[in-house]
């Protein structure tokens, strides 16, 4: 197992704890690669904080720099980083100890 | 690596294994504590469900049936899209202890998240996800 899974989800739990890339992300997973001032005029995020944010998500590795038309840099989601994050999640969703408590009370309300 | 693969969980029960057995695996037990409606087919490769008021559907594939022992299914991980095949193993495992059952539920396989988002991230092999499917099968088969 690589060792640095865990850094991984740490890295993107950080990223989304702030709102404001909360909306960056969403942005670009709604309407796909953007440019900073395109992601400017959309949120209500000066365009110099919104380069501070894309820097800290291209080195979570949650957006990726490509080059677009007339050299503007355009930022992609990757989605690949989330996955970590999701493996922990999954297994915290699973509410087994709930499940169980619901099986016990179903069984002794029908004897 | 401190995230877990595997959930387990013992818990004493009052009740036979036969009782026990029925609640795990008929429409009428499962829609009395687990979903509010639910469906099973219940054989090796049978189909399964589960129904939530609000919309939300668990599908299951049932892969182990050893009446009163081992009833074991696939299904969806929570989180990803509905269209991933890669499914997690819940297996529950009866039995008789005094005048009640010791069920055990293991649920394992929430470490094919994390593997396919580091060779993703890391070396731009994006796996086939019905491959991993694919091992996840063969894991059940050798078990």
């Amino acid at each position: 197992m690589p060792p640095d899974i865990e850094g991984i989800a740490e890295q993107v739990f950080v990223a989304l704890a702030d709102p404001s890339r909360r909306g960056i992300l969403a942005a670009l997973a709604s309407g796909g690669p953007a440019t900073a001032t395109d992601l400017a005029a959309r949120l209500p995020i000066t365009r110099q904080a919104i380069a501070k944010h894309l820097a800290l998500l291209a080195e979570a590795g949650l957006v990726t720099a490509e080059p677009g038309e007339r050299r503007r840099v355009r930022y992609r989601l990757r989605s690949a980083p989330m996955r970590a994050a999701q493996q922990f999640l999954a297994a915290l969703a699973r509410d087994w100890d709930g499940q169980l408590d619901a099986l016990k009370d179903h069984l002794d309300r029908g004897s | 690596m401190s995230f877990p693969d595997r959930i387990e969980r013992t818990v004493e029960i009052p009740h036979p294994p036969a009782k026990v057995w029925a609640a795990l695996t008929t429409a009428e037990g499962l829609s009395a504590w687990f979903g509010q409606e639910a469906h099973i087919d219940l054989r090796p490769g049978g189909s399964a469900w589960m129904k939530w008021d609000g919309g939300h559907t668990a599908d299951m594939r049932v892969e182990r049936v050893e009446e009163p022992t081992v009833f074991g299914f696939t299904w969806h991980i929570f989180g990803l899209p509905d269209d991933d095949p890669r499914r997690t193993y819940v297996e529950f495992t009866l039995e008789a202890v005094n005048e009640g059952t010791r069920l055990t539920v293991v649920e394992s396989g929430f470490s094919q998240l994390a593997q396919d988002a580091y060779r993703t991230a890391y070396e731009g092999n994006v796996a086939g996800w019905a491959s991993e499917l694919g091992e996840l099968v063969s894991y059940l088969d050798a078990a």
